[in-house]
């Protein structure tokens, strides 16, 4: 195996999902002989193939004004079908109590008189709006699209790194990941049993039209993004393509005596749901940012009269701040008196005095992560930052203690990925989205695989250059044969050549004849001689 | 269909049409100037300039113009606003606002041909080659669409821009030619620029003259790169778009104008239009232009953007 030569030299001590050891995990067994059977030049090229590929279709974003194609390895990420069991029990857990956790916040707050979360965590988040509280959606959800970020340990077990219910991103590159990698490894392909992740746009929008006001038969629902200039417009797009439903900005909508109209060439028409892709902060002026020119002044009050639902809904950031996932297990035991089945990561809370002296005490060996901070953005590797830094950091958190919070350094797990021709272990993590349609909690069997490219990075986010991966979900089994089926008659009718046709077929003797008559038979001359027009 | 998107539709026809016709219209001036030795350069390239409606740099202080600068400004030099280059670039700019409403395969056939740009291959290619190529790639990009989008309101206002700019093109073509200096007659290659010479001879039996060529570019009713051709067609979508059936008359502005473009051409002798055709031609690619600000009045913009000003919660 030319392309894994000297990979287990490069692995360090995380949990390596293809090798345990020097031998091959099971569900990579397929997937390693069909990568034995090629060259690692021949990967290189389809792997280049896959980039050109993603231009041309226009998969790309940007980092500082510059459009890159989405990076995407070749190697695909496999997940056995006993790991995606606990994976989908416990992300629909999880959801389940965000929802039933939002919906006291915003509510009667039965969870702090409880004492099992203190007050001040929800009110001092910078994600929770007053102006949510008593907005009900028709059919009571509010996390319409979770995405619940899960990195798997040094034991192989996966555990919840944060939870994602304002606007989760990157289910459009799933989709197109796993339509580019089938391309490209089709013969590899067709000998799994691979969950289909096709079906997301349908689920996203039953949900959505499930969440319709009442006594709208059939609603009109959008998608709202900030416009084309935002990193992830080529989701927006896509998803509204996918689910054939208009793509809005702000500016395309209007509020009108509590209701939500778009401007059509056919003048104004009724919105009724709003797939938004656009921050609280900036959804609407008159109650947030009156500077903002992505949202729709009035929408929160045709919200609040119950004439649109806006998904997901406002004010879902408390429920994904940092400081509230710690919180998580405990809550799963208050709603549902149930075990957590997907464990957190270790999470001390500087605003509590004993966390913050331990934490304070081990700041060069723990990852310091800001509460509200997403995309990477804020985080202090203690083992990797400078004594400079770390005195920094140390100021920070004693000037404002409820703004962080600490965590062990984890050993994410580590997939094979193609470095020139040869495969390198990286560390990875992995976000399945959840859809709620207010019956059932549906988990899309694969999710986005991001990948930290730098050797030993362990953030992965794509605004920091990380890749991503096609993540293959198996159904039970082993590959099985097809099922054989019967061929159905079909007594189709003969298709007419046309005349050109039918006259080739007896043009060649027509030919003959013609030279025959004009006294030059071809079959006489060597077939190699000169054509020389003699008649 | 949300006015935004209409818009970028309208607007990728026209900016698909407008790169391809402008590949046309200097492959004819090309081929006049490189063939004819008797052709003042930059008299004849001030006039190309003038007709495609940029500036045209003083006779004193731009020195004499070259045929390389004129072809660069209006191929290939994307702060021109009208070259082929800013064209293709506004095609693509659309195309992504409209995204998710376009078919997949015009969306890649507009996307890949955009991404000649920035990688350097279009400025590289030898100019005729760079000419030929927008030719082929305008045909896939509208070969593209026609095979693959649905013919609802968004195919509507695509058409509707592609013929209105056409209208506007073949205009500007016709006024190059008829103002051409050189002692040539610039007829049977405007002819074959836009395609037209074999169907022309066809059409007029060989009998091959000025004003026989001018009118067939500007009357026929079956060729389609003609004037009347192209403004029946921008009628005809008006008219799709136009929800309610009408009794009297026409309450669109752009139909007005348009109607009483084509009626003016076709109705009129022929000699009349012939005797001032860059004039003649300027009116029509005013009214175009007209027609275009009334589409975008009455369906594009419906009400002014509002913003909001005052008091927010914090």
């Amino acid at each position: 195996m030319e392309l894994f030569e000297d990979y287990l030299a490069g692995a360090g001590q995380a949990y390596d999902e293809m090798f345990d050891g020097d031998a091959l995990r099971g569900p990579y067994e397929r997937l390693a002989s069909s990568f034995s059977q090629v060259t690692g030049a021949e990967v290189r090229a389809r792997a280049e193939a896959l980039t050109t590929a993603y231009l041309e279709q226009g998969v790309t974003f940007d980092i500082g004004g510059e459009e890159r194609a989405f990076p995407l390895d070749i190697m695909p990420r496999v997940i056995e079908q006993d790991a995606w069991t606990v994976i989908d029990r416990g992300v629909q857990q999880r959801v389940k109590v965000l929802e039933m956790f939002l919906d006291d916040v915003y509510d009667t707050g039965r969870v702090f008189d409880d004492g099992v979360v203190p007050r001040s965590v929800v009110t001092t988040s910078s994600h929770f709006h007053r102006v949510a509280a008593g907005v009900h959606t028709p059919n009571g959800v509010r996390i319409h699209v979770a995405g619940i970020d899960l990195i798997r340990d040094d034991r192989g077990d996966f555990r919840v790194l944060e939870d994602n219910v304002r606007v989760p991103s990157g289910v459009s590159y799933v989709i197109t990941n796993r339509r580019a990698i089938s391309a490209a490894l089709s013969e590899t392909f067709t000998g799994h049993r691979i969950r289909p992740v096709g079906s997301y746009p349908r689920k996203l929008l039953n949900a959505l039209r499930a969440s319709a006001p009442a006594g709208v038969d059939d609603p009109t629902v959008v998608v709202l993004t900030p416009g084309v200039f935002n990193g992830a417009y080529f989701e927006h797009a896509l998803l509204a393509r996918t689910m054939g439903i208009e793509l809005v900005e702000g500016r395309d909508l209007v509020c009108q005596r509590g209701r939500v109209m778009m401007r059509t060439t056919r003048g104004l028409e009724q919105v009724h749901v709003i797939y938004r892709r656009v921050d609280d902060e900036f959804l609407d002026p008159v109650h947030f940012r009156s500077d903002s020119l992505l949202g729709c002044p009035g929408l929160m009050n045709a919200a609040r009269a119950g004439n649109v639902t806006i998904a997901n809904a406002v004010g879902n950031g408390v429920a994904d701040d940092k400081l509230v996932y710690s919180y998580v297990p405990e809550l799963i035991r208050y709603y549902l008196a149930e075990e957590p089945v997907l464990a957190n990561v270790d999470t001390w809370r500087c605003g509590d005095p004993v966390h913050r002296e331990e934490v304070l005490d081990r700041l060069g060996e723990l990852v310091l992560k800001p509460v509200d901070g997403s995309g990477g953005k804020g985080i202090v590797i203690g083992p990797n930052a400078s004594a400079k830094e770390l005195e920094t950091l140390r100021a920070k958190v004693i000037a404002e203690p409820r703004m962080w919070i600490a965590q062990p350094v984890v050993q994410l797990s580590t997939v094979p990925t193609l470095f020139g021709d040869r495969m390198r272990p990286r560390h990875v993590d992995l976000r399945p989205f959840a859809v709620n349609d207010g019956h059932k909690v549906w988990v899309l069997p694969g999710g986005l695989t991001r990948v930290a490219l730098p050797e030993g990075e362990l953030i992965v986010n794509s605004s920091r250059g990380g890749g991503s991966k096609d993540t293959w979900v198996l159904a039970g089994g082993r590959a099985v044969e097809p099922v054989r089926a019967a061929v159905p008659e079909v007594h189709a009718p003969p298709m007419d050549a046309g005349p050109a046709v039918v006259a080739r077929s007896a043009k060649a003797q027509q030919q003959a004849e013609q030279q025959q008559q004009a006294g030059c038979d071809p079959a006489a001359e060597p077939w190699s001689a000169p054509q020389v027009p003699t008649c | 269909m949300l006015s935004r998107i209409a818009e970028s539709l309208f607007w990728i026809g026209r900016y698909v049409e407008r790169a391809e016709d402008t590949a046309r219209i200097l492959d004819v001036q090309t081929q006049m100037m490189v063939e004819d030795p008797t052709v003042d350069i930059d008299a004849a390239c001030r006039t190309l300039l003038s007709v495609m409606g940029t500036e045209v740099p003083g006779q004193t202080d731009g020195g004499r113009l070259t045929l390389e600068s004129a072809l660069f400004r209006l191929a290939f030099d994307g702060d021109e606003a009208t070259s082929i280059t800013s064209a293709i670039a506004g095609a693509r700019e659309s195309a992504r606002r409209a995204r998710e409403t376009l078919s997949t395969d015009m969306w890649e056939a507009i996307n890949s041909t955009y991404r000649y740009l920035p990688s350097g291959r279009f400025r590289a290619m030898r100019t005729q080659d760079a000419f030929r190529w927008m030719r082929e790639r305008a045909a896939v990009i509208n070969g593209m669409a026609d095979a693959t989008m649905s013919r609802d309101e968004g195919w509507h206002f695509l058409v509707l821009g592609r013929s209105l700019e056409r209208a506007d093109m073949t205009a500007r073509l016709v006024a190059t030619s008829a103002l051409s200096p050189g002692a040539h007659s610039a007829w049977p290659t405007t002819l074959r620029a836009c395609g037209a010479y074999q169907s022309f001879l066809r059409a007029y039996r060989g009998l091959e003259t000025d004003r026989e060529a001018a009118e067939y570019l500007l009357l026929d009713r079956l060729f389609p790169r003609s004037v009347v051709h192209a403004l029946t067609r921008a009628e005809l979508c008006l008219r799709n778009l136009e929800a309610s059936g009408q009794r009297v008359g026409f309450q669109d502005e752009a139909q007005r104008l348009l109607g009483r473009a084509r009626a003016e051409l076709e109705y009129r002798f022929i000699g009349d239009i012939v005797a001032d055709l860059p004039g003649e031609m300027e009116r029509l690619q005013r009214t175009c232009a007209a027609a275009s600000d009334a589409v975008t009045h009455r369906y594009f913009t419906h009400a002014v953007t509002m913003s909001w000003q005052g008091g927010a919660a914090r």
